[in-house]
């Protein structure tokens, strides 16, 4: 955990007492709607369909267990006795009391939390790979960056009202998974020629309406440039990013107007004054950053444990979910384990006080009192013993988290959708429901193999449905929730030096009901046409192509033609 | 009348801001005064601006940009920057580019959509006078100028970063 100092408290203090007062002349009738809006969606309050929306940051998903039980606090004093973990690392609370939403942010300050920034036109809360600090392909701990990153961009006084929403990512391992491709600014940690760290930068990248992947901006940016060139990138985004139009207002829309190259020229000539400025990152900065984090204190343990070894091998159930949900460690004797929060039947990412707090005793007993929020809505113990993790397993199995399903086709990432979300097209959850329902079967689930499913209720992208293997997105059409395929998005590398891609719409939409039975077909289809279960869907779609898909759900050619026909006559 | 903010107190305003007409046209130059005229009208008539007898001032609107007026600073004794809507953030990097990049010292005035929760990043960014819109209850704004007691980044008030003036103390 990162621990604040006294500066870092009395800016989240003084926050509180900012919006507490915000807050009481709304109410007093002393703002306007308008005004007040921009006000609160700083502080992470929306105002849903139903009710007003809360959203936590967790800044780089990292949280420790004092934290999570201050959230389930929350969760049953001021909401329903639940929160949902979002895909930006986030905590969403969906049934807050407007005149109480200065209380909470108090007392999440008590714990060193904070919900500055999680919405509205500003920096978001900053996402990375949810295995850092343990993983073995590790270049740099991404947390460090990240909390410098925090820090510069928290109440920036230059660039707190940006044409739009922006976000960061940052990944430092070797291996991509913070999809760096798809942010406002993607940052993946490298190595020159000579061993020095750097960044190299990607710009422009983003979901939502139009889906774009980000270009790389500069190759390799030595670590001690990342605020002056972040400051110089933001600079030409603040004042030229278009203000007219919403929808075209992201960092992406101005890369694409501009032109890669015309827009790098412009960034390096900004850069030209400000670099070597005052901004110019010191390793005695980096340094201090780091020794605030603490850290896990292991013990020197053996790579191998026997006792597992030999439960692996007697007990298939333990044998499966160790497959799907235990994750290789940088440090011997010890494992990442995922706690699945996509069980058949439960919103996924949803918990409960209760939950969160049997968690936290979880966290507390085998893995240093932290755990990570996943972009995936997943949660994380990052250093459990191997020793433990039997144990383990029989504890998350009994509160119902123990879905071997990590990387599997029933781990679908979902934004709240239609049931809680003012700007949703269509209801998100119902559908990840009736998948989860129909590939019940966890032998099939395992033959299938890895596949990413992602549902969004709306175009704007929250459930990241362009980076799905399988991708679905509700629609609207003359006020019916409408349901739109498409195949071969990818979040980060899809093998080494084939990087992210977005998927391709496979046809005309489907009605919800009949989304179980596409998502079938499509799996049919590639099972009959991959060389070995080595061979991913996502691995199919790019050799094959997705014509075959589209064959397999819609009929071929002309079966599709004669369908069409069939439609207009009957038109 | 808007209610003006200077070094941290209510003053009277003497000067006139000029804006274009109804149909674009640039305003007419009264005899004397002090006066802020668009950077349309600067720039369309300089040479006769040069000799008015008043104080000059000039306004740049948030498409604009200061690269226009950087090589003229010195002859103006206030630069306006208008906030068309209180959430449209160009002003700040404005403001910040006057005052670090091109070394402006004189009055800089925040103008237009003017509140009391957008004067902390405004007074940050370089801003030390501020015409309040209206309706704005003028005493509480003024405590609004130092919402937060630190930073961690640059700014035109404290130019060096938070980081380098924590080492420069000692203190981690």
């Amino acid at each position: 955990m990162y621990l604040y100092d006294e500066i870092d408290q009395k800016l989240v203090d003084e926050r509180v007492a900012q919006f507490r007062d915000q807050t009481r002349r709304f109410l007093a009738g002393k703002l306007s709607e308008d005004e007040f809006r921009a006000l609160r969606l700083r502080n992470g309050l929306y105002i849903q369909r139903y009710a007003p929306m809360l959203r936590i940051a967790i800044p780089y998903g990292l949280l420790s267990t004092k934290q999570l039980r201050k959230l389930a606090h929350i969760a049953r004093k001021y909401d329903r006795g639940y929160g949902h973990f979002s895909t930006r690392q986030n905590l969403q609370l969906n049934w807050p009391k407007l005149p109480q939403v200065p209380d909470i942010l108090a007392e999440l300050a008590t714990v060193q939390m904070h919900a500055i920034q999680t919405s509205g036109n500003s920096f978001r809360n900053i996402t990375t790979d949810h295995f850092a600090g343990v993983a073995q392909d590790e270049i740099v701990d991404s947390f460090v960056w990240c909390e410098i990153i925090r820090q510069w961009s928290t109440f920036h006084p230059e660039f707190s009202y940006l044409p739009r929403k922006f976000k960061f990512a940052v990944n430092g391992a070797r291996s991509d998974r913070a999809a760096v491709a798809v942010h406002d600014i993607g940052l993946h940690a490298v190595h020159d020629a000579k061993g020095e760290v750097g960044f190299k930068v990607l710009v422009g990248g983003g979901l939502g309406r139009t889906p774009v992947i980000g270009f790389v901006i500069r190759e390799f940016l030595p670590w001690p440039h990342l605020l002056s060139y972040c400051e110089a990138i933001l600079r030409v985004y603040n004042r030229y990013g278009r203000r007219d139009n919403i929808h075209k207002a992201r960092i992406k829309i101005l890369v694409k107007e501009r032109g890669p190259e015309r827009f790098r020229e412009e960034v390096e000539a900004e850069w030209a004054y400000l670099k070597d400025g005052p901004s110019t990152l010191i390793a005695e900065e980096v340094a201090r950053i780091e020794s605030r984090f603490t850290r896990p204190a292991y013990l020197n343990l053996p790579a191998i444990d026997a006792g597992l070894e030999a439960t692996l091998a007697s007990n298939r159930a333990f044998a499966n979910w160790h497959k799907r949900n235990v994750h290789p460690h940088k440090r011997p004797g010890y494992a990442a384990v995922t706690l699945s929060l996509k069980k058949t039947g439960v919103p996924p990412g949803d918990v409960t006080a209760e939950q969160m707090e049997r968690i936290a005793d979880l966290a507390d007993r085998y893995s240093f009192g932290e755990l990570r929020v996943s972009h995936e809505q997943n949660l994380i113990f990052t250093d459990v013993q191997l020793s433990d993790i039997h144990a383990l397993w029989n504890e998350v199995r009994a509160l119902g988290f123990a879905t071997p399903n990590i990387g599997l086709l029933t781990n679908i990432i979902s934004c709240p959708g239609g049931d809680f979300c003012s700007l949703a097209n269509a209801k998100s959850i119902p559908v990840a429901e009736a998948i989860q329902q129909r590939f019940d079967d966890l032998d099939y689930l395992h033959d299938i193999g890895e596949i990413d499913v992602n549902i969004s209720g709306c175009m704007n992208a929250c459930g990241h449905h362009h980076v799905g293997h399988i991708g679905i997105l509700g629609v609207d059409k003359n006020g019916e929730e409408w349901y739109q395929i498409q195949i071969g998005g990818n979040q980060g590398e899809i093998r080494p030096g084939v990087g992210a891609s977005l998927g391709k719409v496979i046809g005309p939409s489907f009605a919800r009901a009949e989304i179980p039975d596409v998502i079938e077909k499509l799996i049919e289809c590639y099972l009959a046409r991959r060389d070995s279960d080595a061979e991913r869907f996502i691995d199919v779609v790019h050799r094959v192509g997705v014509e075959a898909f589209k064959e397999s759900v819609y009929g071929n050619a002309d079966q599709r033609a004669a369908h069409r026909r069939g439609q207009l006559a009957s038109a | 009348m808007a209610t003006l903010i200077k070094e941290q107190r209510i003053v009277a305003d003497s000067w006139r801001l000029l804006s274009r007409g109804p149909k674009g046209e640039l305003p007419e130059v009264p005899a004397q005064g002090d006066v802020i005229v668009p950077l349309a009208l600067w720039l369309a008539r300089r040479d006769a601006l040069l000799a008015y007898p008043g104080k000059l001032g000039v306004w740049l609107d948030a498409h604009e940009g200061p690269e226009e007026i950087a090589a003229d600073l010195r002859r103006f004794a206030l630069v306006a920057v208008n906030f068309p809507k209180f959430g449209d953030g160009r002003g700040y990097s404005i403001a910040r580019l006057l005052r670090e990049r091109y070394g402006y010292e004189g009055e800089l005035r925040a103008i237009g959509d003017v509140l009391h929760d957008f004067l902390y990043f405004m007074k940050q960014c370089g801003f030390d006078a501020f015409v309040l819109r209206d309706d704005q209850e003028v005493q509480a704004a003024l405590s609004a100028l130092d919402t937060f007691s630190e930073g961690y980044q640059t700014s035109v008030l404290r130019p060096v970063p938070l980081f380098r003036r924590r080492l420069a103390t000692g203190k981690r």
